[in-house]
């Protein structure tokens, strides 16, 4: 087993409203067999994505894993509506950040 | 026909200019209609609730005027969606005015545009939720209740292809449609010429965002969608970018939920039988999306209300003992606010850039505080007057904070400007909501005039 980042291994990560109630967050990889091997790890599950954000599983309203778009995909509630007085991203656009250190750890071929 | 293509030069259009080398390029390609969606809820619920556009119209105009001398050349409609952002009606008829004014500074022949509303007196939603009908929240809003109503400054409805079928069968030469979903643009010209909607729903969902199909990234630039009896197909008209299977796989999770299905007034789009194809190193071709129409058409509506005035100002902080003491020099600003004006009635925001001003409550971490701080300091209230004084108390009071330990005791935060300054008034999305009705013609008034 060898730890890597997502950062490393994702071609794409971002984030984005979904609406104006939700931000989505998209990890899209550049092959398939780097998208299956961090499927595998459980580094990206609905628990995981919970705790690094510090909210409650209930706030994301989907986790999905897309495989025409080699990607892990999911979308949390925002505390409140875009572009609410105080919101300091009304796009949701710079939310991803804290997936580009999320260590994996990877099954390799040769033990 | 076999097939029929589009081309999209941007998907906001306003937000930033199209690039002109490869709309040319698309132009070239000579397409049977241009098309491009004007709106988007992300610009935050301000230009609705006031009535105004994000960005300069020169931005707006530019495009417009690029679309309307290409679709003139090659005698091909050109149709606009969501008008200046919001697809208000003082939106559409801005946008109106601006082709016939564009019209007449390039000499055009006479052309017909068509052109329709999305706005909803919100007396007819009353109406409606009296008699029974629920207007049901979406996203984890409540139901409409009166209350949220009366606090709502505007309010547009979503279209669906309904009225740009109807003008392009009226043959008008130009749309320039009210709010309606992104797709609903280029969904419309392909039904209009017999395709499925099958089809034609995943040409608007491909085409919506012009160059966002494509990689590698880069917005603003022209793709063109092609619908036959078969497939659809989408090119890159930037001699740099591709779409690939990837990033049009991809393209159809953006911005959305969930990525196998998206909602029209009128049915859904159903991608999770989607199949795509490298035909050629710029084009990929896409089969298997469905189009599944609903038994009661439900429209999407939106809604925007004035929360107040706002005033705001900004500081600096670089003593690290204040750093560390952040929460108290606020804590001490908001108390001088509350000894002036009460707990209620304002809203007092402060956004800490350096700890957690991007992703506030979401930052994992908020512990490991920068070595400078900036503060944006934001005062909401009824009136200007009392907006910019809960702002400049807000900010100006954060100089005196007494922090017991502190070493420089001749202020505690640094000022780039002396005075806050006026800002937007704030509003909120009261609007997230659906209806059911009976005629969708009931939300949508649709026009015709000559340029």
């Amino acid at each position: 087993m060898k730890a890597k980042k997502l950062g490393e291994l994702a071609k794409t990560i971002r984030s984005k409203n979904a609406g104006v109630n939700k931000i989505t967050f998209d990890i899209i990889f550049r092959d398939r067999a780097t998208y299956e091997a961090v499927k595998l790890s459980r580094a990206i599950t609905r628990a995981s994505m919970a705790a690094l954000y510090g909210i409650g599983q209930e706030r994301i309203s989907d986790f999905v894993e897309y495989d025409p778009g080699l990607a892990i995909k999911f979308t949390i509630f925002r505390r409140a509506p875009s572009g609410s007085a105080g919101d300091g991203d009304i796009f949701g656009a710079q939310q991803y950040a804290p997936l580009l250190d999320v260590p994996v750890m990877l099954r390799t071929t040769h033990p | 026909m076999p097939s029929l293509k589009i081309i999209c030069p941007n998907g906001h259009l306003g937000f930033a200019p199209l690039r002109i080398e490869s709309f040319r390029a698309g132009v070239r390609a000579r397409p049977d209609y241009i098309a491009a969606d004007s709106g988007s809820d992300d610009v935050g619920p301000v230009p609705l609730g006031s009535d105004s556009s994000t960005s300069p119209e020169a931005w707006q105009r530019h495009d417009l005027e690029h679309m309307l001398l290409a679709a003139r050349e090659l005698g091909v409609p050109m149709i606009i969606g969501s008008a200046g952002d919001t697809g208000s009606n003082s939106r559409v008829d801005l946008y109106v005015g601006i082709i016939k004014e564009l019209a007449r500074k390039h000499g055009l022949s006479p052309f017909e545009i068509g052109y329709f509303y999305s706005e909803v007196d919100p007396a007819f939603i009353r109406r409606k939720m009296r008699e029974g009908g629920s207007v049901a929240g979406l996203d984890g809003y409540a139901d409409l209740t009166e209350a949220e109503l009366d606090a709502t400054d505007r309010i547009v409805a979503v279209a669906g292809v309904q009225p740009y079928l109807k003008l392009l069968h009226a043959g008008v030469d130009v749309i320039i449609g009210g709010r309606s979903s992104d797709a609903a643009v280029f969904a419309a010209p392909a039904l209009h010429h017999g395709y499925s909607a099958d089809h034609a729903y995943y040409l608007g969902k491909v085409l919506e965002c012009a160059s966002f199909c494509a990689e590698p990234y880069g917005g603003k630039e022209t793709v063109m969608g092609e619908i036959s009896h078969e497939d659809v197909r989408v090119t890159a008209m930037h001699p740099e970018q591709r779409c690939t299977i990837a990033s049009v796989a991809g393209h159809a999770m953006y911005e959305r939920s969930n990525p196998y299905e998206e909602f029209f007034a009128g049915g859904k789009l159903d991608m999770r039988e989607c199949h795509y194809e490298q035909v050629s190193e710029k084009t990929t071709r896409i089969t298997g999306s469905r189009f599944l129409p609903s038994e009661r058409i439900t429209v999407k509506l939106e809604g925007s209300g004035k929360v107040g005035e706002r005033y705001i100002g900004l500081c600096g902080i670089r003593d690290p003992y204040t750093i560390a003491n952040v929460d108290r020099v606020i804590d001490w600003a908001r108390d001088k606010v509350r000894e002036r004006f009460g707990d209620e009635g304002y809203e007092l925001h402060y956004t800490v850039y350096g700890r957690d001003g991007v992703m506030g409550e979401l930052e994992p971490l908020r512990g490991q505080l920068g070595h400078e701080l900036c503060i944006l300091v934001q005062g909401v209230a009824p009136s200007a007057g009392m907006a910019e004084e809960v702002a400049l108390t807000g900010l100006r009071q954060m100089f005196y904070a007494r922090l017991p330990d502190v070493k420089g005791t001749a202020g505690s935060v640094s000022f780039p400007l002396d005075e806050v300054v006026r800002a937007s008034a704030a509003y909120r999305w009261t609007l997230n909501h659906t209806i059911a009705v009976d005629d969708i013609f009931d939300l949508f008034e649709v026009h015709r005039t000559q340029a």
